[in-house]
């Protein structure tokens, strides 16, 4: 922040909120961890997938499931449908399995993690201890501590560290651990429920995720159980020129919540790097599941060079009657992001809520929105988006609302706006609308404009600086969005909204 | 890259059943024509354009056989003043039509053109077709720049004191026509052009229309009639500084219509409006495909899309709003929606935004339901009877879009139509 630096402090502005800004430098997470690790060789062939699996301790059915799925993965062209550029990926210059040496013998508990990545985690503000609240977040502690828990799984590169509060949760009956732990323990829950709602061969980046996940995140919430804190997972890209390819399974059963939170980084380096997660969910009926990313990959820098390759299927399944989805994310990483976190109503009266912010600056490319499938009777959907784009960004908003003729007496409502920044930046909207029957209303908005100068004006003279202003106005813009995020989020948003449009000013 | 093979398997199936007429001054357009529908294969249902419409009757060899419409129904703006130019099944007929001298214009027929070495439409046939080519192709208006059998080519220097009125007339159950026009509104002059009519069994058109710096041109079409008629028409329109272009087309009955417009604003303070009203019964497809570029300052574009749906039709609308690079103070604007009658209709819509200018102020809406039970049941308990109460709320639903024509007495001849189809329908 070298230009706030060398700003003089005007009368009446709070010297917290300055500080504030002043310490969310470029990219807060880009460092990295020294730490001893073990690679699998680089590539992806069928030798690799059954060194992952075999890496998992996986029983043969994965093992084979993996295969087909890699077989699949062959025959498969990458998409060029999404309106982002990137050179071509070369699939077998990557590294599919990395993992701390330290983590060869599985950690009994947490006492045992390496300090080093304890640290790691420590580091980027998320503390792998049973603590109550998270650190850094403000006005956590006055909330009942009782609802403020927060568990945690930590992944590293291709393992998962840990997972805390497994004992409280499991006497709720809350399975919450990794998923190659899921594999061994739960098999039964795995097989009935792995691919059924993206399956194998769903698309090319899901595909050869199924070929090589090597970790990720496992949530079973029994019946009629409202898991008693909300659950989270970290993800940390740490070594170099290695993809990762986590798997997210979420079962939520009949009438129980849950409530997911997801982070991710990596440190800041010259080559892009790959990421290609699958995340699904289950909805039995009645049943209520919240899930919220902030996904702060590092971007790339000013100049476009490295950043993550984003390219993630999720996908939530509501297939119970008056079950409920509600995606929330907020996405400010990333070189180049392709993401639609969809949902599929399915059971009579479930609903989908989607809400996103998606900022782009320098040479960041986006093209993330949401997929609403209606099949069942009296389905509700509600789609909230939130494009900003800045510096050289591209932007897209692309989306499908689908009415099927059965679904009748359904509800959609999609408003979509976008922020340009600036005039070398773009931003763009692709909605498809189906509708197969007239009971159904289904409405769509979308607006782009700019940030409006009589609004920046009117905070300028009230003693702000102009990227103070701006990012005033844009949290303004993305309040809606905002609004929906749990507590622990909402304030890193808020901020990365301020970060992410850091030097696109004047 | 090479085509797949299905796809130019069929599109030399489709060229072969056809021959490039004598060209004049038009040949190198022609041939370059060609040279693209070769390179890009004609439309199938597997491109991304083509999503929601399948193209396969557009494209066949031959023309499925279409019934003529037999009705007492005088023809659409039969009681105007116009300068007639009838076409029967793709086919100029002198006799049908007015003298073709008008003052502020002049009118030549595509076959003189043709004979023609040198001729002003050398400098517009084929150029706005292919420059709207790109971002997204159009295969069949390249076919329709090569293998064109007829059309005019109207240079509008003055304000002629009446429209000119395109009438297309449908009389053999076989008929494949393809129609080429083309349209020069030289600066400060202003023209209304009507086009209405059946037109073939399968009607392909294409209309290149360029309007000058502060030139105006107001165009409304009637599509309709024979209902078991497909047609698939391109308007490419080229705006200069300052000048006015504003379209309206009612579609009502056709088994299958594609109506794409490309409208590229070239100068600085043009204004482009593009409306349409349609109503489909049963095995009726519309398809409204809108792809609008800025590339000036100060400019401002709108669409609007009705359609009332119901036993089964589908409706369809692909809009775009493209703007460019340093287009800024534009004003674009976009709405579709359907009402849909009954449970079986289905609209399906692309509306899209690209958008890279920052101080611009664009928006689209799309919806899609039923009539307003609340509405209904307001004018019932004035004691309207339901089909009454039904078709005036259909009626209020079109008017949006039929309000976009400027001539009051089009605008009310349109209205006529539409509340005759309802009474029929009802």
């Amino acid at each position: 922040m070298a230009a706030l630096d060398q700003t003089q402090v005007k009368e009446g502005v709070d010297q917290e909120t300055v500080d504030a800004v002043r310490e969310v430098g470029t990219y807060k997470y880009g460092w990295d961890t020294d730490i001893e690790m073990e690679y699998a060789p680089k590539g992806v062939n069928p030798d690799i997938v059954r060194l992952i699996s075999e890496k998992n301790d996986e029983p043969e059915w994965m093992t084979e499931w993996r295969l087909a799925a890699f077989e699949r993965w062959t025959q498969k062209e990458e998409p060029n449908w999404a309106m982002v550029h990137y050179p071509k990926i070369d699939f077998q210059d990557q590294y599919y399995y990395a993992r701390p040496k330290s983590m060869e013998e599985k950690p009994k508990s947490l006492d045992e993690v390496d300090p080093k990545l304890l640290a790691t985690y420590e580091k980027l503000g998320i503390p792998l201890k049973e603590q109550m609240i998270l650190a850094g977040v403000e006005g956590a502690e006055d909330a009942p501590a009782e609802g403020r828990k927060v568990a945690v799984d930590a992944v590293f590169d291709s393992v998962s560290v840990g997972t805390t509060f497994q004992d409280e949760l499991k006497r709720h009956g809350v399975i919450f651990c990794s998923i190659s732990e899921a594999i061994r323990e739960h098999p039964e829950l795995v097989k009935k429920y792995l691919g059924s709602v993206v399956p194998v061969s769903d698309n090319f980046y899901a595909t050869l995720n199924s070929a090589v996940f090597s970790d990720g995140s496992f949530v079973y919430v029994p019946p009629g159980v409202r898991c008693p804190m909300e659950l989270s997972t970290y993800f940390r890209i740490n070594a170099e020129n290695t993809g990762q390819f986590e798997r997210t399974l979420i079962i939520a059963d009949k009438g129980s919540y849950v409530s997911y939170l997801e982070g991710c980084t990596a440190p800041q380096r010259d080559t892009a790097q790959l990421h290609a997660a699958v995340v699904e969910i289950i909805i039995e009926e009645d049943a209520e599941v919240k899930y919220s990313t902030v996904q702060n990959w590092f971007p790339g820098d000013e100049n476009g060079k490295g950043g993550i390759y984003n390219f993630v299927t999720k996908r939530a399944d509501c297939r119970g009657d008056r079950s409920k989805v509600m995606w929330t994310q907020v996405e400010t990483g990333s070189a180049v992001t392709w993401k639609y976190p969809s949902c599929i109503l399915r059971g009579n009266e479930s609903q989908g809520e989607f809400y996103s912010i998606a900022i782009t600056n320098n040479y960041q490319q986006a093209d993330t929105g949401t997929k609403m499938v209606h099949l069942g009777k009296n389905t509700k959907s509600r789609i909230v988006s939130k494009g900003i784009s800045a510096g050289k960004a591209q932007n897209t908003y692309r989306g499908l609302v689908s009415m099927h003729p059965k679904a009748k007496d359904s509800r959609n409502y999609t408003q979509c706006d976008s922020l340009l920044i600036g005039d070398k930046c773009g931003a763009h909207t692709v909605p498809y609308i189906e509708v197969k029957n007239n009971s159904s209303r289904v409405e769509h908005e979308a607006t782009t404009s700019k940030v409006d100068d009589d609004q920046l004006f009117y905070c300028r003279q009230r003693g702000m600086d102009e990227e103070e202003a701006v990012a005033l106005v844009v949290n303004g813009f993305c309040k809606d969005v905002l609004q929906a995020l749990p507590m622990e989020f909402a304030m890193e948003a808020q901020q990365l909204v301020a970060i992410s449009l850091e030097g696109s000013v004047g | 890259m090479a085509l797949p093979e299905v796809k130019q398997n069929a599109t030399e199936a489709r060229l072969a059943t056809l021959s490039l007429p004598e060209a004049g001054c038009t040949r190198a357009a022609r041939e370059a024509a060609l040279a693209r529908v070769r390179e890009m294969g004609l439309p199938s249902r597997r491109d991304e354009y083509w999503k929601y419409t399948h193209p396969d009757t557009l494209v066949s060899p031959e023309a499925t056989p279409a019934a003529l419409f037999k009705s007492d129904e005088p023809m659409m703006f039969d009681g105007f003043d116009r300068l007639k130019i009838v076409f029967i099944d793709g086919v100029f007929i002198a006799e049908a039509s007015d003298d073709l001298s008008l003052e502020g214009v002049s009118i030549d027929r595509l076959e003189d053109i043709c004979c023609k070495d040198i001729h002003w439409a050398k400098e517009l046939y084929g150029v706005l077709e292919a420059r709207g080519q790109s971002p997204v192709e159009r295969p069949l208006a390249a076919l329709n720049t090569a293998f064109a059998t007829d059309g005019v080519a109207i240079h509008v220097t003055g304000k002629p004191s009446k429209p000119i009125s395109l009438i297309y007339r449908h009389a053999s159950e076989t008929s494949d026509a393809i129609l080429h026009h083309i349209v020069r509104v030289e600066s400060g002059a202003e023209v209304t052009i009507l086009e209405n009519g059946p037109a073939a069994s399968r009607f392909n058109k294409c209309m290149e229309i360029d309007i000058a710096d502060g030139g105006a041109l107001h165009h409304v079409r009637a599509q309709g009639r024979d209902h078991q008629r497909r047609a698939a028409t391109h308007m490419f329109t080229r705006l200069g500084k300052e000048s006015v272009y504003k379209s309206f087309t009612l579609t009502v009955n056709g088994v299958l219509t594609r109506n794409e417009q490309v409208v590229e604003l070239t100068g600085d303070d043009a204004i482009a409006h593009v409306a349409g009203a349609c109503v489909g019964d049963g095995d009726f497809h519309h398809d409204d495909t809108v792809f609008i570029t800025h590339d000036a300052v100060n400019c401002e574009s709108r669409q609007v899309f009705k359609k009332v749906l119901r036993n089964g039709a589908t409706g369809v609308f692909q809009g775009k709003i493209l703007v460019k690079e340093g287009a800024q103070k534009t004003d674009g604007y976009q709405i579709s929606q359907s009402l849909l009658l009954d449970d079986d209709s289905q609209f399906l819509a692309k509306p899209e935004l690209e958008i890279y200018a920052d101080d611009v102020a664009c928006s689209h809406g799309s919806t899609s339901g039923a009539i307003d039970e609340t509405a209904l049941f307001y004018l019932r308990s004035r004691g309207v009877p339901v089909k009454d109460a039904t078709n005036m709320l259909t009626l209020a639903f079109l008017a949006e879009a039929v309000d976009e024509i400027e001539d009051q007495s089009l605008a009310e001849d349109i209205v006529t139509r539409l509340e005759g189809w309802l009474a029929r329908r009802g």
